[in-house]
């Protein structure tokens, strides 16, 4: 199985890339277009703020093919922003458009709690996961991130709650994608990337 | 179901050693930081925090060396420091593998470093640290390793880095420094009550009932400790086991 790492300029990616290697899997990083029609498997992680990931999407035109390969069936992972963007839109950068793979708007945690929300943190199963099999309900994911998917519109598999509850694990046939850092998260994180790597090969 | 307060190991590297001083002096050697990072992985450490305390620029890229060698071994965040002056030195260690990056002295001298950090790395990577001693009726804000004032109140300091871009106060008390009489739980109060980001309490820890009063009274988000793990006083697993039994909501690996 090799993954093709979506590398828009920021973000995580050697510790992605790490985590992938401890689970036998090659990674190969592009920011080219060219190479996803014909990927096995794609990652889009991503840190930082949206709007450097919606504009490197848009100028280095990778987003017609990307949602044209997530289309095609292309098993699909994103980590962080990497599901942010799959949205419509986002409270962070108002006047730019998600990938619109998912109806609703991605929006700021309430400020009533520490933000970021950082750290470790559980998650409440809502539906039957293929990226949470395997996994004890109790285990906790690392978080990192001020924003979230708040409108749940029933396709969260999994949801966390700091001030507000919110989307942790979304997937629908072919895209899967986690709000916090499964390259990060210890065991249980090895065993979400494992379970997409299963799901994709 | 909520967020849990997580304990950071912290290295303070010079070259390819960790060090560890008494209120900021008489370093000795306290071992290999590849070594102790894989170990703290394993114990269920939250995250590692890993500091260039060297006095020489020369050893800097001793440092991003050590950086990726520690990098390779975790499976949890990995916040770097200690002499990161420009943007360009912080790309270097974002580089060599860090999640996070850790601004002290630099950030006090020339404060659009934070805004700079944050809007190329985002607010959740940037860890402004502090290093805060007590005054007459306020907490001065201490640099160069916690050798000369920046006659800066500490709680202005760290409420004016948030609003720079900071997502995190990396905070030292350098009265309880190296000394493990406990942290500064008046301090930590004082600070993380009054900001709206996370914060990490470091200096003092021994015990551990020294951690469940930080969390209880001090209000800290995280706990920072080094040579009590590095020697073996307080292993990391046996410490997140007492912190759960006394209530404190903590990560226990499976």
């Amino acid at each position: 199985m090799k993954v093709t790492i979506l590398d828009y300029g920021a973000g995580n990616v050697p510790s992605v890339e790490r985590a992938l290697q401890r689970l036998g899997a090659d990674s190969l990083r592009t920011s080219s277009p060219g190479s996803f029609s014909n990927a096995e498997a794609l990652l889009l992680p991503g840190v930082g703020h949206i709007a450097a990931l919606v504009r490197a999407l848009d100028e280095q035109h990778l987003r017609a093919p990307l949602v044209d390969a997530v289309h095609r069936g292309i098993p699909f992972l994103g980590i962080c922003l990497g599901l942010q963007v799959l949205f419509e839109s986002s409270e962070e950068a108002p006047h730019l458009h998600g990938l619109n793979l998912f109806p609703g708007r991605i929006s700021a945690l309430p400020s009533n709690v520490k933000l970021p929300h950082m750290g470790w943190n559980q998650v409440a199963v809502q539906r039957e996961s293929q990226l949470l099999a395997g996994i004890s309900p109790s285990a906790y994911f690392y978080f990192a991130h001020s924003y979230g998917a708040l409108d749940l519109n029933g396709h969260a598999s999994a949801t966390s709650t700091h001030g507000a509850e919110f989307a942790a694990v979304v997937e629908q046939k072919n895209i899967f994608a986690v709000q916090f850092h499964p390259e990060k998260s210890g065991d249980p994180g090895a065993r979400i990337l494992q379970n997409f790597l299963r799901l994709a090969a | 179901m909520s967020l849990a307060h997580r304990i950071i190991p912290c290295l303070d590297t010079d070259g390819e050693r960790v060090v560890k001083g008494v209120n900021f002096l008489a370093l000795r050697d306290a071992g290999d930081p590849v070594a102790l990072a894989a170990q703290y992985n394993a114990e269920g450490a939250d995250e590692l925090v890993v500091l260039d305390i060297a006095a020489s620029r020369d050893r800097r890229p001793t440092f991003l060396q050590t950086i990726r060698r520690v990098a390779a071994e975790l499976t949890i965040p990995l916040t770097a420091g200690g002499g990161i002056r420009t943007l360009e030195d912080a790309r270097a260690v974002v580089r060599a593998g860090a999640d996070k990056i850790t601004v002290n002295t630099a950030a006090v001298e020339r404060h659009e470093l934070i805004s700079q950090l944050s809007r190329e790395f985002g607010a959740q990577a940037v860890v402004l640290a502090i290093d805060a001693k007590r005054a007459d009726d306020y907490w001065d804000v201490m640099v160069r390793g916690g050798r000369e004032s920046a006659h800066l109140d500490a709680l202005v300091w760290a409420q004016r880095g948030v609003a720079l871009g900071a997502g995190e106060i990396l905070l030292t008390s350098v009265d309880r420094d190296g000394t493990q009489i406990g942290f500064d739980i008046a301090l930590t109060a004082a600070i993380s009550t009054q900001v709206s980001v996370p914060v990490i309490a470091s200096g003092g820890a021994k015990t551990p009932q020294h951690f469940v009063d930080i969390f209880e009274q001090g209000a800290a988000d995280a706990a920072l400790a080094a040579s009590i793990f590095h020697d073996g006083i307080q292993p990391v697993r046996a410490l997140k086991e007492f912190l759960s039994a006394r209530g404190v909501e903590v990560r226990l690996p499976c």
